[in-house]
């Protein structure tokens, strides 16, 4: 503090408090609709105030569904989120890990060819290649498949950069002891590396479980079938898919549902978040 | 590039570490690119198969600046970019200068503010969306009593703000958290220099730290560019569609409506070349930054 500005620190307070309430708002009121009976949105204007529905619209969503506009309960959509999310990171995860240990503790022909063709993906993203993208997991058999909904989505050339600086970090000492002691490249690996690579792993889990879960486009491409449904797309089917006006207080519960595993990730690894977003930047 | 000092030697075993992520990188990366750069250059067949596809060489190229919808397009492009660049980057620098100047609070403040982020695109657009629904929303009931007459539905401004907005407010934790970082990483000393001369406060934010925080704030004008014209398909999709009369169809919408619904093959083969060509351009002076960064 440069000086004593009391009245400085009073209005940014006042422009925090007031920028918070304004970043909080949406998700305020999503809460509360959730919280209505159906007739509320027939007339007037949306309240801002719980209303008495909570349980009832939550365990429609989450048993019933809409069968009539063709979304499957939130149950199944949320389990399928999951799987796709652990997949894509955990996929991404091992193959940028071993990636980053071959180009950094081996020589070897053409390793700087791998090397621009891992960085290449870093130019190509899914939204802009999309139509061969979906020709080629078509082609392959991958439609409606976990398979489909993942392996495409799994190289990153972020993650195996910061994997490779933290090698580069990683002090020459331990693998020529290592060597002296008889353990090969894999042992290396497995009892030095990968033990020291578990804060990174554990910040890139974060970031990569978050992009994974909220993949919108891809799923919404290549999964027809309502038992492959995410959730972040079975939201889009609920609010364009019927005819009538979409029933907000289901929707709004979906919502609800959706972001919450992504938030509660964020709040309670919210160290790990902020390493791993400002790291993987670089 | 370096390796280590010392390296492991063995005959196979770095291609088998590498196999898996070159594998997926050639079949779902390469491959499909390179496919569009070939598609980009023919007309296509008829569905039954009795005109084959013929070379057009660049003609779909062509075609696409001739066509009066695209280069609409590419307009809305720039206006929904740039909006949507400028309020997210503004808004999370002033959330960031004033978080910074507290000291208990900063962590309360912080995590009210970084949650967004994990909003998926298209569930940022639903709640905007909502919020703005003419028949029930609070916005436009409480626009009305300012005498505007809000509907998205039907006015091209009103749709366009509605997606800068829900595209913005999902980007502010990250702009603010980089920020944040940047703001903590001038040295205190320069400030209360600058004080002790005299410089009131908005004197030395102007001169001193944003001049400081010129390379944060270039990393994230790149980062925020391809943040609003690539990841927001979910913010139109779930929300516009495009509309109305196509006044947020964005590119990289514009290329799923005529690759998936128009069923156009060869122009929207032609459109992911331009786009990629962006991305390529994009990422290119976001690390030739990073190289000057390290060094200055």
């Amino acid at each position: 503090m440069v000086e004593n500005d009391r009245w400085g620190m009073l209005l940014s307070h006042l422009v925090l408090i007031l920028g918070v309430a304004i970043v909080v708002f949406p998700v305020y009121v999503a809460v509360i609709a959730s919280t209505h009976p159906p007739g509320t949105f027939v007339r007037g204007v949306m309240p801002l105030l719980p209303g008495p529905n909570a349980l009832e619209n939550y365990r429609i969503v989450i048993s019933e569904g809409r069968s009539t506009a063709g979304t499957p309960p939130i149950g199944g959509m949320l389990w399928n989120s999951f799987v796709m999310a652990m997949a894509i990171t955990i996929g991404k995860l091992s193959i940028s890990i071993l990636s980053a240990f071959a180009i950094v503790y081996f020589r070897f022909r053409f390793r700087m060819f791998f090397f621009w063709v891992i960085f290449l993906t870093l130019m190509l993203p899914v939204e802009v290649r999309i139509v061969p993208t979906f020709e080629v997991v078509a082609d392959l058999g991958m439609l409606n498949s976990f398979a489909g909904l993942s392996i495409p989505l799994i190289a990153s050339a972020t993650a195996t950069f910061l994997f490779r600086q933290f090698f580069m970090t990683v002090p020459e000492e331990l693998m020529e002891a290592a060597r002296v002691d008889g353990a090969g490249p894999m042992k290396f690996f497995r009892d030095i590396l990968l033990p020291l690579s578990v804060t990174n792993i554990a910040a890139l889990f974060v970031i990569m479980f978050i992009y994974g879960w909220n993949q919108y486009l891809w799923p919404l491409l290549i999964t027809t079938d309502p038992e492959f449904y995410t959730i972040v797309m079975g939201i889009q089917r609920m609010v364009t898919g019927g005819e009538s006006e979409p029933l907000w207080h289901l929707v709004m519960a979906t919502v609800v549902l959706a972001a919450l595993p992504p938030v509660l990730v964020i709040l309670f690894m919210q160290r790990l978040f902020v390493k791993g977003l400002t790291e993987t930047e670089k | 590039m370096q390796t280590k000092r010392t390296t492991f030697s063995n005959a196979w075993l770095p291609y088998a570490l590498l196999a898996p992520q070159v594998i997926v990188t050639l079949v779902f990366f390469i491959w499909p690119a390179s496919q569009a750069l070939w598609q980009s250059l023919f007309r296509q067949g008829d569905a039954f198969g009795i005109r084959p596809p013929s070379f057009v060489g660049l003609e779909n190229f062509a075609a696409l600046f001739r066509d009066s919808h695209y280069i609409d397009s590419l307009q809305v492009t720039l206006v929904f970019s740039v909006g949507t660049t400028v309020l997210a980057m503004s808004v999370s620098l002033l959330f960031a200068v004033m978080v910074n100047r507290m000291i208990r609070s900063r962590d309360t403040y912080t995590t009210f503010l970084v949650w967004p982020y994990a909003i998926a695109p298209a569930i940022a657009g639903v709640l905007w969306w909502f919020i703005f629904n003419p028949s029930i929303g609070i916005l436009p009931y409480v626009l009305e009593g300012v005498g505007y007459d809000w509907n998205h539905r039907s006015s091209n401004t009103d749709a366009m703000i509605l997606v800068i907005l829900a595209a913005a407010w999902k980007q502010i934790s990250y702009n603010f958290l980089f920020f944040l970082a940047g703001l903590q990483s001038i040295p205190q000393s320069l400030i209360e220099a600058a004080a002790i001369d005299g410089a009131s406060r908005s004197k030395r934010f102007w001169t001193i730290i944003l001049p400081l925080l010129s390379p944060v704030t270039f990393f994230l004008l790149v980062v925020n560019i391809v943040y609003a014209m690539f990841d927001t398909f979910g913010v139109i999709h779930a929300t516009t569609e495009g509309g109305p009369a196509q006044a947020t169809n964005i590119l990289v919408y514009k290329v799923y409506r005529d690759g998936f619904v128009n069923l156009n093959m060869g122009s929207s083969a032609a459109q992911s070349v331009i786009l990629m060509a962006i991305v390529i351009v994009l990422t290119v002076i976001q690390f030739r930054y990073i190289e000057r960064r390290v060094n200055y």
